[in-house]
């Protein structure tokens, strides 16, 4: 991983609340075709269809959010990610994405190859496990980690694989992912060197190698 | 609330058996207005019992519509923005031509004359009223339960004709059990005396077999745990059992209740004819899967099953959306928690309603 490939942005703004969801509204080309994994209640998605005029799908486990989503407009189908996909058909869309998801999955590595078979590309933003602020939470508890990022006690966690931005860069690799970007945030800072230790979000474009 | 209510006759139909039927009338309602470039037309098809009059106190005897609590001004299907027919099935006996009809050739009632017709039979008339509505394609079909068929029969028959299908508590082919409970009905009503082979017009008809039919029927469309929210084993009007085989129980009082309602308004022979257009339906007709039978469909879809739906239960929907997804079409899907069974569709529909107005507001929007 090298900084040349990391777009040196001082701010990086907010699109709904979250600066994660700027960086994808910014790689996301207008008119494709866009599958939200995870998409909670199709915020971005409705973004995306009224600013980008993408074609949006979504997949959320929750009934809940699934109906918001589909009240706001948006497709969105109930099912599990793990199992979700393999109805798709190859390279039904341009992008993928996994916002913030990936560390929930049951099984990450067969949901970046399936993300990678039914989209073009794919676009995966996650907390990254390496930051500072983990590593010294730990160290100094002796506990599993509680950070602003990481709030949730062990047992109440949703996320059940902690991953880092280099346990991410090692995956693509040996899976022979061609990361196209990426990007590493701490707060609505760009963060252009040490990213493993100094980034809390990473968001990444990936194509199959 | 613009009301019409009318009758449209056609020469002849063709039917799936190959048997030609004529003429052929069909009786619809429609609520709200046609707007100039008649696009905000919705077609709403009414499960196996149901009748045209979908909203709004009825003509006769003032009582609301089978779906009066999504349609109407404001409602899920807002008859201020939208346009929204309901026709009698073919095959029915509610103004549209069925068994009880008169057969022009003969003076008399088709009864068993009448030919055996299917979901795609339905579609295909309905789609003749729409051709003579000047509609040239219609924002959204949907029903629940049988009308969830005939708008995936419309969305995979006429692709070109339909804009977006809601098919709710409903499934692409017939299951074993949906063909048994079917059967029952079927053999409670041939089994009364009065059917007499289904020539019994004009003489006292088979009441007590359309009664029981209808009984079985009752408990496939509720749940366990509204049967017991309901009925419990609540005694009726008694303290202690009767120790005979009157009514003891508050749900025996209540099935016979509906039992005998029901005799009122159905004709036994549409039970019959009806209920095995039901059993024929298979979206897959001979073809190799569901995702084939599915080829044609160009709609946008919004499927919708219920936790506690027993007699339709949520795999059926879900194989829909699975099939529809492998032909990367547009789906949306999601299983709205309810205890009431298969009747959630008609009662339980605030979450219902709000699905169904986004999903027709972003449809109507994206058209436009």
């Amino acid at each position: 991983m090298s900084a040349h490939t990391t777009r040196k942005r001082a701010f990086v703004p907010e699109l709904l609340g979250r600066s994660d969801y700027a960086i994808i509204g910014q790689i996301v080309e207008p008119n494709t075709r866009v599958l939200d994994l995870g998409c909670g209640e199709g915020e971005l998605l409705e973004w995306l269809a009224h600013n980008k005029n993408v074609d949006a799908r979504g997949v959320e486990i929750s009934g809940a959010k699934v109906q918001r989503a589909i009240a706001r407009g948006v497709s969105v189908f109930q099912s599990d990610i793990d199992a979700g996909l393999a109805d798709f058909p190859d390279q039904a869309f341009d992008y993928v994405i996994l916002s913030q998801t990936l560390q929930e999955t049951r099984h990450p590595r067969e949901v970046l190859r399936e993300m990678l078979r039914v989209g073009l590309r794919g676009i995966v933003a996650f907390p990254n496990f390496g930051h500072w602020a983990v590593r010294l939470s730990m160290l100094a508890s002796g506990r599993a980690p509680r950070t602003s990022l990481f709030p949730y006690e062990w047992y109440d966690s949703p996320n059940i694989h902690f991953l880092t931005v280099q346990d991410f860069e090692n995956l693509a690799a040996a899976e022979g992912f061609r990361v196209e970007r990426r990007y590493f945030l701490a707060g609505h800072r760009g963060v252009t060197w040490l990213p493993n230790l100094l980034a809390e979000v990473a968001v990444y474009l990936v194509s199959q190698g | 609330m613009i009301v019409t209510a009318d009758t449209v006759r056609f020469d002849s139909l063709s039917l799936d058996s190959g048997a030609r039927l004529g003429p052929v009338e069909i009786a619809y309602e429609a609520y709200g207005e046609l707007n100039a470039a008649k696009s905000n037309a919705i077609l709403v098809l009414h499960a196996f019992s149901g009748d045209a009059h979908a909203a709004g106190p009825g003509p006769e005897n003032g009582k609301s519509g089978w779906w009066d609590n999504m349609i109407g001004s404001g409602k899920a299907f807002d008859t201020d923005r939208y346009c929204v027919i309901c026709s009698n099935v073919l095959g029915g006996c509610r103004g549209t031509t069925g068994p009880a009809s008169i057969n022009p050739a003969t003076g008399c009632p088709y009864g068993l004359t009448f030919p055996v017709i299917t979901i795609g039979d339905m579609v295909r008339l309905q789609r003749m009223l729409i051709d003579s509505l000047g509609i040239p394609r219609l924002l959204a079909v949907t029903g629940g339960s049988m009308g969830g068929m005939q708008a995936l029969e419309w969305a995979v028959g006429h692709p070109d004709r339909v804009v977006s299908a809601i098919p709710i508590a409903t499934t692409a082919r017939h299951s074993a059990q949906q063909i048994a409970f079917n059967e029952v009905g079927r053999q409670a009503i041939m089994a009364d005396p009065n059917w007499n082979g289904g020539d019994y017009y004009g003489k006292e008809p088979p009441a007590r077999g359309l009664a029981v039919a209808r009984m079985v029927g009752h408990i496939t469309y509720m749940s366990d745990h509204s049967m017991r929210e309901k009925f419990g084993r609540r005694l009726r009007g008694k303290e202690a059992f009767g120790f005979d085989f009157e009514v003891d129980f508050e749900v025996e009082n209540y099935l016979r209740y509906r039992g005998t309602q029901f005799v009122n308004r159905f004709d036994a022979n549409s039970y019959l004819y009806i209920s095995k257009a039901m059993d024929y339906f298979d979206l897959t007709g001979g073809q190799a899967s569901l995702d084939a039978a599915l080829e044609p469909a160009r709609a946008r879809f919004l499927v919708i099953s219920f936790s506690s739906d027993w007699l339709y239960p949520s795999y059926q929907s879900q194989e829909i959306v699975r099939a529809l997804r492998a032909r990367n079409c547009d789906v949306a899907y999601v299983e709205l928690e309810s205890s009431y069974g298969h009747d959630s569709f008609l009662v339980d529909v605030e979450e219902q309603s709000s699905l169904i107005r986004g999903f027709l507001a972003s449809t109507f929007e994206k058209l436009a």
